[in-house]
């Protein structure tokens, strides 16, 4: 204790009088009407927050019914649960989740704008994203939806009862919401850099969205032509993807996975760039290979529009293409490799504290590793015949989406929660959800690695008895899983009245981001910022707090 | 000239993310770019799906293509490269501040639209006469009556497509001639113009495109 004994009070950082949070007024209306894009950061993080949680849900009841051989709901139902939790965990949480979110508050901040190129559009992109994301749970909660989130022909756009169209309907509107955030971070990223904020001095989170909203733009109205084309089809009886009215069913396939494919960077490729933030910060070291990082994630996502028939590999695709696809795959592992290492070598000799933002990169590095290394044996195409369509595809896809854009989401969450609230969060129990979060998450995915090498299909409601000791394993894990979830909610909550004032750079973390008051005023900077430095110039221990 | 305005031009101050008029500019034509993109895989994917019809029925494609109102596409195509130009001469004109000039080429510009729409329709009349609607209408009989469906199918989702994006530009072009007449554009300022413009070539070149897949495809070879 220091001069705050005297006072007798605790010491607190001045918190600036004029922030986004108050500066444009506090009601509704100010809040529906922003053109700020923090205030729309803060919008997507609540909307997000609750399609997280109804994602979860049905996640929750997928595992409970997997717990006995014979499950407990309906095949039916059992068919609209996975449907929800996919479509819902997909298009609403994790293509949204770090740049509508984090990207969105960040990237102004982090190149010393002081707004997105196009505050209305942003907004825009939020309305959309809310109409759509209450079409798709009307759709789904009182019509029903049984095609799982692939949405397959001619099952979708013949055979399957419920409302299948509008939650084409949904996914189509929430494409856009994507498309205009791409856009929008895209034209910002070139137009609205800080004198001085040279290409190669942006932070690595600002070079990962921007190669995400490229695959955003370029990819995402593949799939809004693909599901109109399916909806079509469905309401008109004719089409192309139906081969009982001369189309073909592989065609849908193509379609869907050249976005499908590249949207799954879109979903890890915003992560990596916040573990290239959270690793030098708390290893006190520079960022290993900067322009190795910078353009493997360029690599990332040009390459990941040439691989996507490797989701194709058993639907009847020739050999040639096969072997074209499959070597393609492989390539693409070598630039997520490439930051594996880099990573791995910022950490080397690094001053290393294991604070909560810090304890989700490491949990990220090592989920990623093993979810990437999976990668590469379904890209094989033996392999990949053994264990198509079951749940060691299953199990690889989520140590990617769960264990490596999850984790990241909540690094990122933890890392500038004080810089969006100006609240610290109580640090322990930050910590203890980090842990329950990493371990539920191996319990639950792990076993599933070995019931998908053993053979138990994905998708059925239902298996053989021999498999049951796994599934609990799996939905004992998944229950841990969510008690790791569902802590942040509340003491992140509780951080947000009773938390201590954070000031502007508890972290002492390089980035123009810190260099501003927590929260940041509305036009973020009072001055226009000019840079000098390259990013990441961290010393070997821990520098005085600026104040 | 007659264009000089008895009152000021007022100067339009930049948004507060800008700090320039001009940066405001570049970034505005730079999002059409970038929006344009989109667009290009929007319309990529259904010539995918065209592309995928051709190679794998061949001889259907050629005979559905025969059956296509040639001339009235031809008369469009000439309709639409023409409004292209008036747009390109609306944004000359709005570089060198001529107010009427500009008003007046962007009419003719929607004018055009409106003609190709009107064709176009026409053209839909016809189809609809003959039976060529796939799902509502539709009756063919012979070898290739499937491989004609799709082609149909194919041809009113790219052609509507391309029909709610002319109409999309109209509005823009008639929002921009009111607000030209109104003096909201100057020699200093007519970004909107230009990115409307930017809007309006990509339309016609996704005709450029349409055009010989759809009307010329089935007519070459004996």
């Amino acid at each position: 204790m220091t001069t705050a004994t005297v006072t007798g009070k605790p010491e607190e950082p001045v918190v600036a009088t004029k922030n986004y949070l108050t500066e444009e007024g506090t009601t509704l209306r100010s809040w529906l009407l922003t053109r700020d894009h923090k205030r729309i950061a803060i919008l997507y993080t609540l909307s997000l927050t609750v399609f997280f949680f109804v994602g979860g849900a049905a996640a929750t009841l997928i595992r409970l019914n997997l717990v006995t051989p014979a499950g407990i709901f309906t095949p039916d139902i059992y068919n609209r649960l996975f449907t929800l939790h996919g479509i819902v965990m997909v298009w609403f949480f994790l293509i949204p989740s770090i740049p509508n979110t984090m990207g969105n508050f960040l990237i102004p901040l982090m190149i010393g704008a002081k707004d997105l190129a196009f505050p209305r559009l942003n907004l825009l992109s939020w309305y959309l994203y809310m109409g759509a994301g209450f079409l798709a749970l009307f759709a789904i909660l009182i019509g029903g939806v049984d095609t799982g989130w692939t949405f397959y022909t001619p099952f979708s756009s013949l055979y399957s009862n419920g409302y299948v169209v509008l939650a084409l309907a949904a996914v189509f509107a929430v494409g856009f919401s994507s498309i205009l955030t791409g856009l929008n971070f895209i034209v910002t990223t070139h137009r609205l850099r800080a004198p001085g904020m040279t290409w190669y001095r942006l932070p690595v989170f600002v070079w990962s969205n921007y190669a995400t909203s490229v695959i955003m733009v370029l990819a995402t109205p593949v799939l809004a032509i693909t599901l109109l084309l399916v909806a079509v089809e469905r309401l008109l009886r004719v089409g192309i993807f139906d081969p009982a009215l001369g189309g073909d069913p592989l065609l849908f396939q193509h379609l869907f996975w050249f976005y499908s494919h590249p949207a799954v960077y879109i979903m890890i490729l915003p992560g990596f760039g916040v573990i290239s933030e959270i690793v030098p910060c708390f290893a006190r070291k520079p960022l290993f290979g900067y322009k190795f990082v910078v353009w493997s994630s360029i690599a990332i996502s040009v390459i990941g529009f040439f691989v996507w028939a490797h989701h194709m590999f058993v639907a009847g695709i020739s050999l040639y293409a096969g072997l074209v696809f499959s070597l393609l795959s492989y390539v693409i592992a070598v630039p997520s490799a490439i930051k594996v290492f880099n990573w791995t070598a910022t950490l080397h000799k690094g001053w290393i504290s294991f604070d909560a933002p810090m304890l989700y990169a490491l949990g990220f590095i090592g989920l990623f590793t093993i979810g990437g290394l999976t990668g590469l044996f379904v890209a094989n195409l033996a392999f990949d015949v053994h264990v198509t369509d079951t749940y060691f595809v299953v199990a690889h896809f989520h140590y990617i989406m769960v264990g490596g854009m999850v984790s990241a989401y909540f690094g990122g969450l933890h890392y500038w929660w004080p810089k969006v609230t100006g609240r610290l969060y109580p640090e322990w129990w930050a910590r203890i959800a980090a842990l329950l979060i990493f371990f539920g998450f191996n319990l639950t995915f792990f076993p599933q690695f070995i019931l998908g090498y053993l053979g138990m299909e994905r998708r059925y409601y239902a298996y053989p008895p021999e498999f049951q000791a796994w599934n609990i394993f799996s939905s004992a894990g998944a229950s841990v899983l969510a008690v790791g979830y569902v802590l942040p909610f509340f003491y992140l909550g509780w951080s947000l009245f009773r938390g201590k004032r954070a000031g502007s750079n508890p972290w002492a973390a390089t980035g123009l981001e810190w260099k501003t008051p927590s929260p940041p005023p509305t036009h973020n900077f009072d001055r226009t910022p000019t840079v000098t430095r390259p990013p990441y110039q961290y010393r070997p221990e821990p520098e005085p707090q600026d104040v | 000239m007659s264009d000089a305005t008895p009152h000021p031009q007022p100067v339009p101050r930049p948004e507060p993310q800008y700090a320039t008029m001009d940066q405001q500019a570049e970034a505005a034509s730079f999002g059409m770019w970038v929006f344009l993109a989109t667009e290009v895989l929007f319309f990529g994917g259904m010539l995918l799906a065209y592309a995928w019809l051709r190679a794998s029925h061949p001889d259907g494609v050629a005979e559905a293509g025969r059956h296509t109102k040639v001339v009235i596409g031809s008369v469009n195509t000439l309709v639409l490269l023409t409004s292209s130009l008036t747009m390109a001469w609306a944004v000359h004109a709005a570089e060198h501040g001529r107010r009427t000039a500009l008003t007046r080429l962007l009419a003719v510009t929607a004018l055009l639209g409106l003609l190709f729409l009107g064709l176009k329709g026409y053209e839909y009349h016809g189809e609809w006469a003959e039976h060529l609607v796939p799902g509502l209408n539709f009756q063919e009989n012979g070898p290739h009556a499937r491989t004609i469906e799709l082609f149909y199918f194919l041809y009113f989702l790219l052609t509507g497509i391309h029909g709610i994006h002319v109409t999309i530009g109209i509005v823009l072009i008639a929002v921009m001639a009111v607000r030209a007449r109104r003096g909201a554009f100057s020699a200093g300022y007519f970004t909107p113009v230009e990115v409307t413009g930017l809007y309006w070539h990509f339309v016609d070149i996704v005709w450029i495109f349409l055009y010989p897949l759809i009307y010329l495809a089935g007519r070459s070879g004996p």
